[in-house]
């Protein structure tokens, strides 16, 4: 299945509140194992079956701006 | 061509003059009629008059209005001006740059609409908080009041401060022959680049007196008082009356240094020489040149519509050099010039 | 050759300062919704704000704008002077529930009853969010705050205040509505209110006010989540949403 889209996540600037993971629909975002400098589980995108279609409910959440979405498309030759 | 006219109106078409096209204000006697002229003239001028809820909200129009760089006023008398207080504390952490008239009366509370200089503190020392000064001037006659105006604008933009023209209900309310200043030309006027107009082609900009960091507080407030400390070495004005000669002299200012000045006359003749020393910056007050004159007279009268407020800043000018005494009536009772004279004989005998 | 595009992505109208607000609080996406809207009208040269004494007195450096603070409560006087000195810019006042609703109560009353050509974001959250979470204007009848503490007593401190719908009565409203922002849908709405407002404001038909119901997940004592889920079972009771004036038929 080729990718659709995926997200780019600004993991300093995430508090961890997870607000895009209740809102994705996909359920492809999850909180990361790791900490950022706040201190924050911060959010990150986990897709290996690229369900994300870059519909943005995710960015629509966000409290702190820190999502950037990304649609891929085939080049139609 | 002299014109006779009421005090606030005076004051008014000083200001429009002045290149003042912003007005915002709130009915209050005794300055009223202020508010009134300005509602009837600024439309002949493309000015803007807009009279607000309160006077809190005035203060804050005022704010707004001046954030934007151009020159604008309020009016009001001292209730109102004790609700203006923690916008002029604002506005002057924000280093907005406006004039504010205020036409004293008797007080505290309601009080009455006399005529009273029991605003004196609060307008020399600051009603509202934080370490802040104003610049204010006392005019004693319409002419020198209206003649005011453009200096107090002038005054407001160069160092970006408030001007308060601090008058009372005699000077607002009295009417006499005036010779209106010259119109300033708007042209004149050019944008400051502090002004917030909306980022235009330029990088955003901020008025703000707000700052949760303390060391960066403070570099804003060292600022402000850089700025006061200007003020106060090249601003100061006086006015010295008949004192080269004087066995006493009386410091007043406004109204009560135009009724010394008829006690004056009233010594002479019975052959006591008196002079006045008139601030005319209360704030910056002249203490220097204060300081000198206690030097070599020996009584100093201070002379107030109040219980005793500029008689402090008095006493820190002279320090004893000379013994100060103090004679006033407060609540809209305006002394006259006999129980003036009354004081002076009771020190001079 | 795949063609990747970015389809959403931080406003140009915001300045990238981190915010200051606490994990999962709506302010951010309110801000975020202002700014998108500042920039699909290309409005931002020309706008100016006023932020309020509140958890939003930081918004003034959050936007890319020339921008003031206004005493608690004064925004809209504020406000109102800036548009009677620049009639031909674009000022918004950005206030919280205690700054609106509770001090500033006479300014916004006025703004909107002279149809004041500004608009205002008005960020209902129940409680003064800033200052700890004391007791608004606002708090519904019951709700505990930190100056509540047994919950709000309408015999002790009276009623919620509904000021959109107050607002709405009088002429000088052109555009008020409530919204929410719970959810993707809520956000797009809003967004759609948040335009119109501006829009109102840029066609000069008097006052527009945007309410947006939103979480204080720290003063209310849960979590982002269940703040959400909290607004949507009981603000919305108290706070129905909707568009309560509109005198912008046919105009825009």
């Amino acid at each position: 299945m080729a990718k659709k889209g995926y997200v780019e996540i600004n993991s300093e600037r995430c508090k961890g509140c997870g607000l895009c993971i209740n809102a994705c629909p996909q359920h492809v975002l999850k909180f990361s194992e790791k900490f950022n400098d706040k201190g924050y589980h911060y959010a990150e995108l986990y897709d290996p079956d690229d369900k994300c279609p870059g519909c943005a409910f995710c960015y629509y959440m966000c409290p702190d701006v820190c999502i950037t979405v990304h649609r891929v498309s085939e080049e139609r030759v | 061509m002299k014109m006779l006219m009421k005090g606030t109106e005076a004051i008014a078409e000083a200001a429009i003059r002045a290149g003042c096209r912003l007005y915002f204000g709130y009915p209050i006697t005794p300055q009223s009629e202020l508010t009134e002229y300005m509602a009837k003239r600024m439309p002949e001028v493309k000015g803007t008059f807009l009279q607000s809820e309160s006077e809190v909200a005035t203060v804050n129009m005022l704010y707004g209005a001046a954030c934007t760089g151009r020159k604008v006023m309020t009016s009001t008398s001292s209730p109102g001006f004790s609700l203006m207080q923690e916008g002029i504390s604002y506005m002057a952490g924000a280093e907005l740059p406006a004039i504010f008239i205020n036409v004293m009366r008797g007080g505290p509370g309601l009080g009455d609409i006399q005529p009273s200089q029991s605003d004196y503190f609060q307008s020399t020392k600051g009603g509202g908080h934080g370490d802040y000064r104003m610049i204010v001037l006392a005019p004693h006659t319409l002419q020198e009041a209206t003649n005011m105006m453009k200096e107090a604008f002038d005054l407001a933009f160069k160092y970006r401060m408030l001007v308060t023209i601090l008058v009372d209900g005699m000077i607002g309310q009295m009417m006499e022959p005036v010779e209106l200043p010259e119109w300033t030309k708007p042209e004149e006027f050019e944008e400051p680049n502090w002004a917030l107009t909306g980022a235009n082609g330029r990088k955003p900009r901020k008025v703000t007196s707000f700052d949760l960091d303390p060391y960066e507080l403070e570099k804003m407030n060292l600022r402000y008082q850089e700025t006061y400390k200007k003020v106060s070495q090249n601003e100061v004005k006086y006015e010295e009356f008949k004192i080269e000669d004087a066995e006493i002299t009386v410091v007043a200012y406004g109204t009560m240094a135009r009724i010394v000045k008829t006690v004056i006359d009233y010594a002479r003749k019975s052959g006591i020489k008196v002079g006045l020393f008139r601030p005319i910056t209360l704030w910056p007050f002249p203490y220097e040149r204060l300081s000198e004159i206690s030097k070599n007279v020996k009584n100093i009268l201070t002379v107030e519509m109040s219980y005793g407020q500029m008689v402090e800043d008095v006493k820190l000018a002279v320090e004893e050099k000379s013994d100060v005494h103090f004679y006033g009536r407060s609540a809209g009772v305006v002394p006259t010039p006999a129980e003036i004279l009354d004081a002076i004989k009771k020190i001079v005998r | 050759m795949a063609i990747d595009k970015i389809v959403a992505q931080m406003p140009k109208s915001l300045s990238k300062i981190e915010f200051s607000y606490c994990p999962g609080c709506h302010h951010g996406i309110v801000h975020r919704i202002v700014a998108e809207v500042i920039d699909e009208l290309g409005i931002a040269s020309k706008t100016i704000m006023v932020a309020p004494v509140g958890c939003s007195v930081f918004a003034y450096n959050f936007f890319d704008l020339d921008g003031t603070v206004a005493a608690h409560g004064r925004a809209p006087a504020v406000a109102t002077g800036m548009k009677r000195a620049l009639p031909d810019r674009v000022i918004f006042t950005y206030q919280g529930d205690g700054d609106l609703a509770s001090i500033g109560t006479a300014e916004i009353v006025h703004a909107a009853n002279r149809g004041e050509n500004i608009t205002t974001i008005f960020i209902n959250n129940a409680v003064y969010g800033m200052t700890g979470g004391q007791m608004a204007p606002t708090t519904l009848l019951g709700q505990k705050t930190t100056t509540s503490p047994y919950g709000r007593d309408a015999k002790a401190n009276g009623y919620p205040i509904r000021m959109s719908e107050m607002l709405a009565t009088l002429d000088g409203s052109a555009y008020i509505e409530r919204t929410m922002v719970t959810t993707p849908q809520n956000v797009i709405k809003t967004k759609a209110a948040v335009k119109k407002a501006f829009q109102v404001q840029l066609k000069g038909l008097g006052f527009s006010m945007i309410e947006v119901l939103s979480t204080c997940p720290t003063n209310w004592g849960m979590t982002p989540i269940e703040s959400m889920k909290w607004l949507e079972d009981n603000m919305t009771k108290t706070f129905p949403l909707g568009v309560f004036v509109d005198r912008t038929k046919g105009l825009i």
